[in-house]
């Protein structure tokens, strides 16, 4: 009988999560809904002054901030008299493997140093693979990440086989699968064969790991404007970017601070379909990962996501994949910042948000991406083509995710689109009475779901009301 | 033979069958199986394309496969032209007023 069976493997998922993450998830379980979550970001994380400390020691972190003049300029000639807010970025790939994920890995593999583990293993197709292989590189850690990387085909976005490079440049071990959600079946076979750590994205020192961007922001502003900043736009997928620069911001004291995620609207394709895979133009940043990670948090790779954005989130946009590319290129052109696509799907929101905000206010985007050989505009827009997507100049809103990709006709074609929250916020209040199999959640729960969701206990109790009548 | 012992080479397995497949898959992926690839140096003293071998990874795991690939690369790259794109940088100056003027 084969013990690694798929139904074998999945039902041991607790015991080697504990092994592979060293935390006890149960002391912070209500036995219910509700769960202890600022308990658990406490006494399982690290402190802020301590993640700043690893992250100096390690390199990372203290990215420049530019002020994007050109494109607050541009935007301000679609904005109504008196508006146009100053659009700024913070410069995340200047951290040592090019994304802010330096600043989640780097906890990470502290964490698995300090607690004796030989190596670590990462499930990731994006920019936490490099970054975790180059933080185990530099606190010597052995390092394995899995990427789901090919079609069946044996074809694969150039965007992650250039990941796939970077992670072996920095001395790990990649193994590569075809599209499917048993990458988590390799994953747990590996944590148990190797007896590494787990360095999920989801883990309080992860997510700890991005509070110290979000505090930045906020006294780098004060020193430089003399305030907080007004918004602070971050591309949203898993949830960590987002949740991360909001409780650092909130560390900060940065409490009128509006959050807002963006993510890539890829609407109508599946995300564990073989055919769907490679008619993609974004890996990451887009609605695939974005809308069920914030409906059900919990789904990662941990027992309790420490990424809860809808905890944070003031308001959810989506934009279409053209005008990224579009925002790519004109970063290049007008500001001589060269960088690569995926950071940049939150400077489009910022382009159109700035149109409707007062000049004088200010208005973030709080990442880049390194960019290169497969993770630049031009070989994914090659691979769009050679995939049979139509590349076409018009409105943005002409764009069919998979079918085609429509690249803005002039600045003032870029548009948003606002996501219902309380749409959002439903779905997860479903999900969570779902899954822990709650008719009649208790006093604490109610609590614990408006405060997960950034709502009040009225919302919850008319949420769950509607729920049970259907 | 295509390797001798200690070549660096690419090795392929199939994880699991179509039918070891998880069971809340899209048709599409359900009929095709999971699919592996790792890299590491030939343990065994020689083989060929298609033979299955055993590898020591570059962090020192040891993993069995069908040997696809020897001295393995990646030849990703920065794309064709994409003329479509050329657009956008002359547009945007023309739109910001023409600054390069000034310095003429």
């Amino acid at each position: 009988m084969n013990k690694n069976s798929y139904d074998d493997v999945i039902s041991r998922k607790s015991e080697i999560m504990k092994k592979s993450i060293g935390i006890d998830y149960e002391e912070f379980e209500s036995g219910s809904i509700a769960f202890d979550y600022e308990r658990m970001m406490r006494e399982t994380g690290y402190s802020l002054k301590q993640i700043k400390k690893i992250q100096e020691k390690n390199g990372v972190g203290n990215t420049p901030l530019y002020e994007l003049k050109n494109m607050t300029k541009l935007a301000r000639l679609y904005s109504p008299k008196g508006k146009g807010a100053r659009i700024f970025l913070k410069d995340e790939a200047s951290n040592p493997s090019g994304s802010f994920k330096a600043r989640r890995a780097a906890t990470s593999c502290y964490h698995a140093k300090r607690l004796g583990y030989k190596g670590v293993i990462a499930a990731t197709s994006g920019n936490y693979g490099a970054a975790v292989a180059s933080q185990a590189a530099m606190q010597g850690l052995k390092c394995i990440i899995v990427q789901e990387c090919y079609d069946s085909k044996g074809v694969g976005q150039p965007e992650i086989i250039e990941k796939a490079r970077a992670c072996e440049a920095y001395g790990a071990e990649v193994v590569q699968l075809t599209v499917g959600p048993e990458l988590f079946y390799t994953f747990l076979i590996l944590l148990e064969e190797t007896g590494y750590f787990n360095a999920s994205l989801y883990t309080p020192f992860g997510i700890g790991g991005v509070e110290t961007l979000g505090y930045e922001l906020s006294m780098e502003f004060r020193e430089r404007e003399g305030k907080d900043p007004d918004v602070v736009v971050v591309t949203n997928a898993g949830g960590g970017n987002l949740t991360g620069t909001a409780r650092g911001l909130l560390k900060a004291g940065a409490m009128d601070t509006e959050i807002v995620g963006v993510s890539v609207n890829l609407e109508g394709l599946h995300m564990a379909s073989d055919k769907d895979f490679n008619k993609k133009s974004f890996t990451t940043g887009h609605t695939g990962f974005g809308i069920p990670f914030a409906t059900w948090p919990d789904r990662s790779d941990v027992p309790r996501s420490a990424a809860r954005p809808l905890r944070y989130m003031d308001r959810y946009i989506t934009v279409n994949q053209g005008s990224v590319f579009y925002m790519t290129e004109l970063l290049a052109q007008i500001e001589g910042l060269e960088r690569g696509p995926a950071g940049n799907t939150s400077l489009v929101a910022a382009f159109k948000l700035s149109q409707s905000m007062n000049e004088d206010q200010i208005i973030v985007v709080q990442e880049t991406e390194y960019t290169g050989a497969g993770k630049h505009i031009l070989p994914q827009l090659t691979f769009a083509k050679e995939n049979g997507i139509n590349i076409l100049i018009g409105d943005p809103k002409e764009e069919i995710p998979g079918v085609n990709i429509v690249l803005p006709a002039d600045p003032s074609y870029i548009d948003i689109d606002e996501i219902d929250l309380n749409r959002i916020r439903k779905s997860y209040i479903k999900n969570s009475l779902k899954y822990h199999k709650i008719n009649k959640p208790r006093r604490e729960d109610l609590d614990f779901l408006a405060q997960d969701t950034k709502s009040s206990i009225k919302f919850i109790k008319k949420v769950i009301h509607e729920l049970l009548d259907n | 033979m295509d390797a001798k012992q200690g070549d660096w080479i690419r090795i392929y397995n199939i994880v699991l069958d179509s039918n070891e497949r998880a069971s809340n898959l899209p048709n599409d992926t359900k009929k095709v199986p999971l699919e592996m690839w790792d890299k590491g140096f030939l343990l065994d003293g020689g083989a060929n394309i298609g033979d299955i071998v055993e590898i020591e990874t570059y962090i020192g795991r040891k993993v069995k496969g069908k040997l696809v690939e020897v001295n393995p690369y990646y030849n990703h790259d920065y794309g064709k032209s994409i003329p479509e794109i050329l657009y956008i940088g002359r547009q945007a100056r023309r739109l910001l007023g023409k600054e390069g003027e000034k310095n003429e």
